[in-house]
Parts: structure tokens; C-alpha cells; sequence
């Protein structure tokens, strides 16, 4: 509460009148701040991709395991769609005694939300294959392993790659969170006045800080998108 | 290029059965039969008689409860599944092409578990291509999406011969076919099998395919009983109970036309006329004719329309003629023949061979003729590998 008071008598000190002052968008504080925003952005980055990494090694390997044997199907999805409804603020919460304040507490928190989406597609993805491309792959000769890495998960990648652009910008925005697990990114920019730009209520700040996320998200989107058509050419051939 | 096709193999049936657990009768019961090397044999019955049931077992896609079979006299069950599976060609309805592929790798899946070479693979990928009637060119860097269903389904005969097995199973391939493809699928396969003679089991749910096609034809019925194994003469003179009769159908005596193609039988010959001929060279030639009527053909040979005698009144040879004609291949049966020729209110229907060029005249009477004679004694057709 002090913290916040003082913030606001700094910006009141820093002009007495202006646009700081009356709290509008500001675009000259913005263009002379900026640069107090690429370390967090560049952190936010490194925590998505780092659990959405992590989250896509782990839902992977439980759909393999699930497409071999389906009746894992059900509880798997129980447990990681159990993760998913815990309020985030709330994971970090209970995350902090046994891991700490800082980055590692929200990477795992993070990390299990994606669990759930990526799970679920990938499976969804293997299940979608034609039955009849799978009974020639067999027929064929192909080892069942072979049938996997050569026929399945190819024909699967529409779907598992719509899983991760999901993963990737729901993650992006709950990353704005980790600060209260006493990581970085964004959220510090957004929530804490000590981060040098002013706090929540500042409102050139969260717009920047806001914005950044949201390019963030779109971008990382696009480039996955991007990645999807260059990657199977397959799809973009039209019957 | 592959001129020697790898030796065929005989396949034989001993006592197989296939019961599955909870229900009540088997699936196939106590199955014997023996295909030679060479041959097609074409398992035919209602839905659910276990035809594709039998089949999917000589390559493992399922395995006997009880009993066993011989593949070239060495039983499939002391080998490996995937191992076996590639040494046997295997073309199923939808035909499973996989959509991620071009044509090309495709055609190339079994050959590149194999380890063979990039080269190798590349020439025998359009080396079949041509086989099946496709243009490599066109299509070996298609997806399977662009094709039609008739060239998807010759891809995946290409695609099962890759490595020249010598046994071929197919499952209703001709199924998701329109008619007149399907028709035209089965002559060239035909053609196809005279050159490369494979052992072919063929399942078919159709008695006039399995007529057609089979060089044998087991007939089962309900509860995977094979209810007669025999030539298709055989089966259409003396079939060997009530079901076999009733499935053959009541137009058996029909059915024989079945049994023998365009080119087995005496056709009338025609006066074959080009465009720019002298008219009175045709009608000299027209007089020792068997028919009355002359066929206006392109340089190639290749059948344009029938003339009338009057059209030759001229100094030379019209280039068009008046009307249309119906052509049969010299492969069809005749019962397909028959069926053109009715379908199109002709007389006369003129014979093409493989390119398309003239080599005869089809009529009612000329099959009338033929069917004269008698069809010859089963015992007298020894297959001939």
C-alpha cells in the first residue's frame, strides 16, 4: 500500500501538469521508456516458450502412451483437466512453498495448464487418422511403430500444431500472472510500481505493457501458422 | 527394368479357422483350398461369409484360431507379420493411399523399408506407373487428393507391386468404382496379370466379377463355410448345391457369356476405308466382303463410323460418316459386349484391340454363332501357369 502511494507521488512530482500528470496515453513517456520494457518482454518470451516446451515433451509422450493403451484416455484427462480449473493465482500460491519465488514456480504452474489443450489435440490428431490409410500402412508391412512415426503423427500435424498455437497464446497471457509468483516478464511491468514505469495505474504503462503481450501472442500465432503451411504441403493442395 | 517378374508361389488353406471370442458361430470355418501359382482366385459371398476374413489372414492381418496355411509350402505363421506382409502386394477398397505422400512415395513405401536404392526406387516407381496406365510425368509429384478415383485406385495396384511380390491380395479394389471405369479396370488387369502372372487372391461381393476375374472361384457362405471351389465354367454347369445355384443366379445359361472374351471368337471382318481413298478401289474390296457395309478408320486404324454403300457413290472416300459407331475391346467378355451392342440399338459394333485399332466386327449373330458351339468340358481347361 505504502509502495503504491509513493508511486503516485513520484509521478505527481516527476510534472505537475501534463499528460503524465492527468494520467492519459502518453506517447513521448512512451517513446522515452520503451527501453525499460525489452528485458521484461524478453523474459516473457522465455517463459512461454519454456512451458509450452516442457508442457508439449510431457503431453506428448502421455498420448503415445494413451494411443497404445486407450483406456488411459479418461484418467489422463482427468487429472490435467483438474490442473486446468485451478485458478492460476491460486496455483502459484500453492506452488510457492515447495518451489519457491521466481521463475521456476511459474514455469510450473504454466506448464500444467497446457496440458490439458495439448493432450487433447494431439490425441484428437491420432484418433482422426483415415482408418483405411492405417490398414494399408499395415498391410504393407509397416511395424506398428513404423505406422506411428510414419503415417500418424505426420497425417496428425494439422491438429497437434492447432493445439499448440492454443497452448502458446493462453500461455502467453497467463504469463502476465507470474509476477505474483515472484517472476518476471510482462506482469512485473503491468502490476509492480517498482518496476520504474509507473504500475497499474498508470495507464500509458499498461497499455504498452498490455500491448506487447497481445503482439506477443499474435505473432507467436503467426509464426506456427506460418510454419503449418510452409511445412505440409499436402493441405494446401485443393481436390 | 524389371523384365523377369519374381517367381509366383502357390498358396494353400489347411483346415483354417477363425472363431471369435462370444460369438456364436465362427467367423471361417474349416477352410481348404489351394490356389496354384499364377493364378487368380476370387473368394466370393454375401456380406459377412468371411471371404475378407480369410484373406487378411494369408497375410496376418488376422490370425487363425486353428489350422494353418502354406505360402509356396512354407507356413505363414513361422514368420514374422511385418516381414511376411511385405513380401505379399496387398490393395484394399479405399484403396488407403496416405495423403502427407506424393504418388511417388507412395508407390515407393515398401521398397524404402526395404533399403533400397534412391535410384532404383525412382525408376521402378515409373516403370509401374506406365504399367498401371498412368502418366509418370503427371502424376509422380501429385498429392493423392488431386486424382480422380480411377487413378487413385491404379496407384494402389502400382503401390502393391512395388517390389514385385509374388502373391497379391486384393479386396473388393474395383468396389468404389463408377461401372464404366470399373469395367474398363478389370480388362486391363487383366492384361496386366497375362504379363505378370501373380498368385491373386481377389474378394469380391460381385458373382459376375468373380466369373470374370477368376481363374477359381470359391463361393462361401454364411458362417464362413466355403460352400464350392472351382473353375467358373464349373460353377456355372454343376454347381454343387442349392446356395451356389441361387447365388450364381438364375440366369446361369447368361452368365456363360461371361466366360468368353471378344477376341476367342470367329468375328466377320469389315472393309476398312481412309478418308481420301478412291471410292471405286472400297467398292471392289466391298463386294468379297462379309458385310456389306464399309468402316471408315483414321491413319492409325482407329475405327471413325460405319459408311453406307451409298456414301462410296463418290470419287473418293468421304471424311465423315453419318453416324457414330459402338466399339468393343477385343478383351471384354461377351457378356459386356452383348451388353454394349443392346445398350446402343447397333448392329454391328466394331472390335478394337489394346491401341484401339480395328480388328474385326462384333454382331448378334456373330455371338449367336459362337455360343453354337459348345462351351468346352471343364475337365478339358488345365490351367496353364
Amino acid at each position: 500500500m505504502r509502495s503504491l502511494l509513493l508511486a503516485q507521488t513520484q509521478i505527481r512530482e516527476r510534472t505537475g501538469t501534463g499528460c503524465v500528470a492527468e494520467n492519459g496515453f502518453c506517447p513521448d513517456w512512451i517513446a522515452e521508456n520503451f527501453d525499460k520494457y525489452w528485458s521484461p518482454l524478453a523474459e516473457h518470451v522465455f517463459l512461454t516458450v519454456v512451458s509450452v516446451g516442457i508442457g508439449f515433451a510431457i503431453a506428448f509422450s502421455l498420448a503415445l502412451l494413451a494411443h497404445r493403451r486407450r483406456w488411459l484416455t479418461g484418467p489422463i484427462i482427468g487429472v490435467t483437466g483438474a490442473l486446468y480449473t485451478v485458478p492460476s493465482v491460486a496455483a502459484f500460491f500453492l506452488l510457492l512453498p515447495i518451489t519457491g519465488r521466481g521463475n521456476l514456480t511459474a514455469i510450473v504452474a504454466l506448464t500444467a495448464y497446457t496440458l490439458l489443450i495439448l493432450f487433447r489435440n494431439i490425441t484428437t490428431g491420432l484418433r482422426n487418422v483415415p482408418e483405411d490409410a492405417r490398414d494399408a500402412a499395415r498391410g504393407m508391412g509397416l511395424t506398428d511403430r513404423q505406422v506411428l512415426w510414419r503415417v500418424e503423427l505426420p497425417l496428425s500435424t494439422p491438429e497437434i500444431l492447432a493445439g499448440v498455437r492454443i497452448a502458446f497464446t493462453t500461455t502467453v497471457g497467463l504469463a502476465t500472472l507470474a509476477f505474483f509468483a515472484g517472476g518476471g516478464g510482462l506482469g512485473e511491468q503491468i502490476y509492480s510500481s517498482k518496476a520504474g514505469t509507473g504500475g497499474i495505474f498508470f495507464q500509458s504503462n499498461v497499455v504498452v505493457a498490455g500491448g506487447l503481450a497481445v503482439l506477443l501472442a499474435a505473432v507467436g500465432d503467426l509464426l506456427i501458422l506460418g510454419f503449418q503451411r510452409l511445412a505440409l504441403p499436402w493441405r494446401r493442395v485443393a481436390t | 527394368m524389371v523384365h523377369e517378374h519374381r517367381q509366383a508361389v502357390s498358396i494353400e488353406f489347411c483346415a483354417v479357422e477363425k472363431r471369435y471370442p462370444g460369438q456364436e458361430s465362427p467367423a471361417v470355418e474349416c477352410l481348404s483350398l489351394e490356389i496354384p501359382a499364377g493364378a487368380i482366385c476370387v473368394l466370393v459371398g454375401p456380406s459377412g461369409c468371411g471371404k475378407t476374413t480369410a484373406m487378411r489372414m494369408i497375410n496376418r492381418l488376422i490370425d487363425p484360431t486353428s489350422g494353418d496355411i502354406l505360402l509356396g509350402g512354407g507356413s505363414i505363421l513361422d514368420r514374422k507379420p511385418a516381414e511376411l506382409r511385405r513380401e505379399i502386394g496387398y490393395a484394399i477398397q479405399q484403396i488407403g493411399l496416405f495423403p502427407h505422400q506424393t504418388i511417388a512415395q507412395n508407390i515407393a513405401t515398401v521398397p524404402r523399408l526395404l533399403g533400397w536404392p534412391k535410384d532404383r526406387i525412382r525408376a521402378r516407381v515409373d516403370e509401374l506407373l506406365d504399367l498401371v496406365g498412368l502418366d509418370p510425368g503427371l502424376v509422380r509429384e501429385r498429392y493423392p487428393a488431386q486424382l480422380s478415383g480411377g487413378q487413385r485406385q491404379r496407384v494402389g495396384v502400382a503401390r502393391a507391386l512395388a517390389v514385385d511380390p509374388p502373391v497379391l491380395l486384393m479386396d473388393e479394389p474395383f468396389g468404389a468404382i463408377d461401372p464404366i471405369t470399373r469395367e474398363r479396370l478389370q480388362n486391363e488387369f487383366l492384361r496386366l496379370q497375362a504379363e505378370i502372372r501373380k498368385t491373386i487372391v481377389f474378394v469380391t461381393h460381385d458373382i459376375d466379377e468373380a466369373l470374370k476375374m477368376g481363374d477359381f472361384v470359391a463361393v462361401m457362405k454364411q458362417g464362413g463355410r466355403l460352400a464350392q471351389y472351382a473353375p467358373p465354367a464349373e460353377l456355372l454347369m454343376e454347381p454343387a448345391d442349392e446356395f451356389v445355384e441361387q447365388f450364381v443366379g438364375a440366369d446361369r445359361a447368361l452368365k456363360r457369356l461371361a466366360l468368353q472374351r471378344v477376341r476367342d471368337i470367329d468375328l466377320w471382318t469389315a472393309v476398312h476405308v481412309r478418308a481420301g481413298e478412291p471410292a471405286a478401289a472400297a467398292r471392289s474390296r466391298l463386294a468379297d466382303a462379309d458385310l456389306d457395309r464399309p468402316l471408315l478408320v483414321d491413319d492409325e486404324g482407329r475405327p471413325l463410323g460405319w459408311l453406307r454403300a451409298e456414301d462410296l457413290s463418290g470419287a473418293v472416300v468421304p471424311d465423315r460418316a453419318p453416324s457414330p459407331n459402338v466399339t468393343v475391346e477385343s478383351d471384354d467378355v461377351l457378356r459386356d459386349a452383348l451388353a454394349d451392342l443392346l445398350m446402343d440399338e447397333s448392329h454391328y459394333a466394331a472390335v478394337v484391340d489394346a491401341d484401339g485399332r480395328a480388328v474385326g466386327v462384333l454382331s448378334i449373330e456373330v455371338i449367336g454363332h459362337a455360343l453354337g458351339t459348345p462351351v468346352p468340358d471343364p475337365s478339358d481347361v488345365a490351367f496353364s501357369g
